[in-house]
């Protein structure tokens, strides 16, 4: 099961078990949702193609103690509707949810408009966000079970690639994957498959984030005895940067950065062309994470 | 908690909606900033709301089966500020405090630091929507309470608040009511043009009156429909009551000098 269909059953799920969950669709995911249309006319509407307006309306469903989530393509539920998530669901500290799809170039033959790969760089600047990247289905199930009605606002980027493996881990909890002492990688969500792949054999440390924020600062402290990190996030490169040197200081660092890189990308193509334009691809990490090593 | 008492309401309708608007005044001079007229335009509409249309309870202010009521245009916060501190949702003796650092009156309405204040507002375009959520909520949770929210006319330039226009027409929320504060200050941007055929054809009953004449405000915010969310185009004036500061643009945001202070008191005496 990918994470959109994941996500589908989980939601359904939900609905069954609390009468206090609403969900809010952008006229995506319609089919998906069918059986939920039908059990639970009350609350499940599709709300139509106005994202500004949907967000605050959830805002307002949360005041009345409703658990309101809310799905579309990223950059319209994100860039488009930030300013609500910031004063309504933010400032005013309300819980809800915001699940959206087209992570970075998931839409990559559609084109820039489509692409989203500010998503998590613009959301930390809202204070009090919580925000998953799940790297699987199944973490996407137990991330979203644990938080939905923890009173927060919570963005899960769901995303068309997965890695092969699940790490279930708590909501801004990281995980351990393997210990090693010459340079220490953190992977983010589904960049662990070919993380893995490219460090077979070398001596590195990985650490595993399905949660961005809040950010498990405890894991990066105690394992980074080399002072060498490759940092690769399936977003603009570099958004956990400043998190990890504060979390390190006062320990020297050399941070070196995968991500993707803070240009449009004008071509179209499928994922798997864009990832070879960007350098996402298991040999490039593996020289990048060599250098880092040598130096 | 509160400093009200009922001697005020001895007085005439008109000596105690003077007496509250002394009260911004006074606070916007101490403060040095606000926005009176935005406050005075909406006063007659809130005072009236307040006295004699919402299930509010300044004990209880967040008692699920109250009326809720939502400011959308933020900037009018004095005017609110005065009906709540009225109606005994916290002291009139807060007013001393506007503004400043420890303050939990602020140029905005805060609805974490507020008694009775239901959304943070003061960008414009988020009140609605929120307005329209909490209609739709109440709906969902069988709750026969009703939203009533205030936007103002420039506010009306927002694509959401249209958006959220929609979404409460379509979705037949006639326990929400929209109440436009018509004053014109933003016609030198963009001229909403017949706002009453607006609403209506986005499938809202409206009517139109006087944002100033109390047994208009009553009539119209008591009014029932049926499956359709409801709209008060109240034509009002920016300033009202007050000469020096009746649709005159300069006062928008600004606090009285010490002879434009006694001036205005003077009229509001």
């Amino acid at each position: 099961m990918n994470m959109r269909s994941q996500f589908v059953a989980t939601v359904e799920n939900l609905l069954h078990k609390d009468s206090q969950l609403v969900l809010l669709l952008g006229d995506i995911g319609v089919w998906g949702f069918r059986n939920a249309f039908t059990q639970f006319p009350q609350r499940v509407f599709n709300i139509g193609i106005l994202e500004q307006a949907t967000v605050s309306v959830a805002a307002g469903l949360a005041k009345t103690g409703l658990i309101p989530v809310v799905h579309t393509i990223a950059p319209f539920l994100v860039e488009r509707a930030f300013e609500q998530l910031k004063d309504d669901f933010g400032y005013q500290q309300l819980g809800g949810n915001f699940v959206g799809v087209g992570a970075s170039y998931d839409y990559a033959s559609l084109g820039g408009t489509h692409h989203c790969p500010a998503d998590v760089g613009v959301l930390k600047n809202i204070p009090g966000m919580e925000i998953v990247v799940p790297g699987t289905a199944a973490e996407f199930d137990k991330l979203f079970r644990q938080a939905y009605n923890n009173g927060h606002p919570t963005y899960f980027r769901l995303s068309e690639r997965a890695n092969l493996q699940d790490n279930l881990t708590k909501l801004g909890r990281a995980k351990l994957i393997k210990r090693g002492s010459k340079a220490t990688i953190i992977a983010v969500g589904p960049m662990l498959a070919k993380v893995l792949e490219a460090s077979e054999g070398l001596d590195v440390s990985i650490l595993y984030y399905s949660t961005v924020y809040p950010f498990d600062s405890s894991l990066i402290r105690t394992n980074c005895s080399s002072g060498k990190i490759l940092l690769c996030e399936p977003y603009y490169e570099g958004v956990l940067a400043n998190d990890i040197y504060q979390a390190c200081s006062p320990q020297q660092l050399i941070i070196d950065s995968l991500g993707v890189p803070h240009h449009f990308l004008t071509n179209y193509g499928s994922v798997e062309e864009q990832d070879q334009h960007i350098g996402w691809t298991v040999p490039n990490i593996k020289r990048r994470l060599k250098k880092l090593i040598s130096i | 908690m509160s400093d009200r008492t009922d001697a005020i309401y001895k007085l005439s309708t008109d000596q105690q909606i003077k007496i509250l608007k002394r009260l911004i005044v006074q606070a916007a001079k101490t403060a040095g900033e606000g926005h009176i007229p935005s406050a005075f335009s909406i006063l007659d509409i809130l005072w009236v709301l307040y006295e004699r249309v919402l299930k509010v309870d300044p004990k209880h202010p967040d008692n699920p089966n109250r009326d809720r009521f939502v400011l959308s245009k933020g900037q009018a916060s004095l005017g609110l500020y005065a009906i709540l501190s009225n109606k005994g949702f916290f002291p009139k003796s807060y007013f001393k405090t506007y503004s400043q650092f420890s303050s939990i009156l602020g140029g905005h309405p805060d609805s974490n630091k507020i008694p009775g204040v239901e959304a943070s507002t003061g960008s414009l375009g988020h009140g609605l929507p929120m307005a329209v959520g909490m209609a739709l909520g109440l709906k969902i949770l069988g709750n026969r309470s009703k939203v009533f929210c205030l936007v103002g006319d420039g506010e009306c330039n927002e694509g959401s608040i249209w958006e959220s226009i929609l979404i409460a027409a379509h979705h037949q929320l006639d326990n929400l009511a929209c109440i436009v504060d018509y004053n014109h200050s933003t016609d030198r941007a963009l001229q909403l043009g017949n706002l009453k055929q607006k609403f209506n054809s986005f499938g809202w009953e409206t009517v139109r009156i006087n944002g100033h004449n109390h047994q208009e405000i009553y009539q119209a915010l008591k009014q029932k429909t049926d499956k359709k969310p409801y709209c008060v185009i109240a034509q009002t004036i920016k300033g009202y009551g007050c000469k020096l500061m009746e649709n005159n643009p300069a006062w928008h945001h600004k606090a009285p000098n010490e002879e434009e202070f006694k001036e205005i008191m003077e009229q509001l005496v």
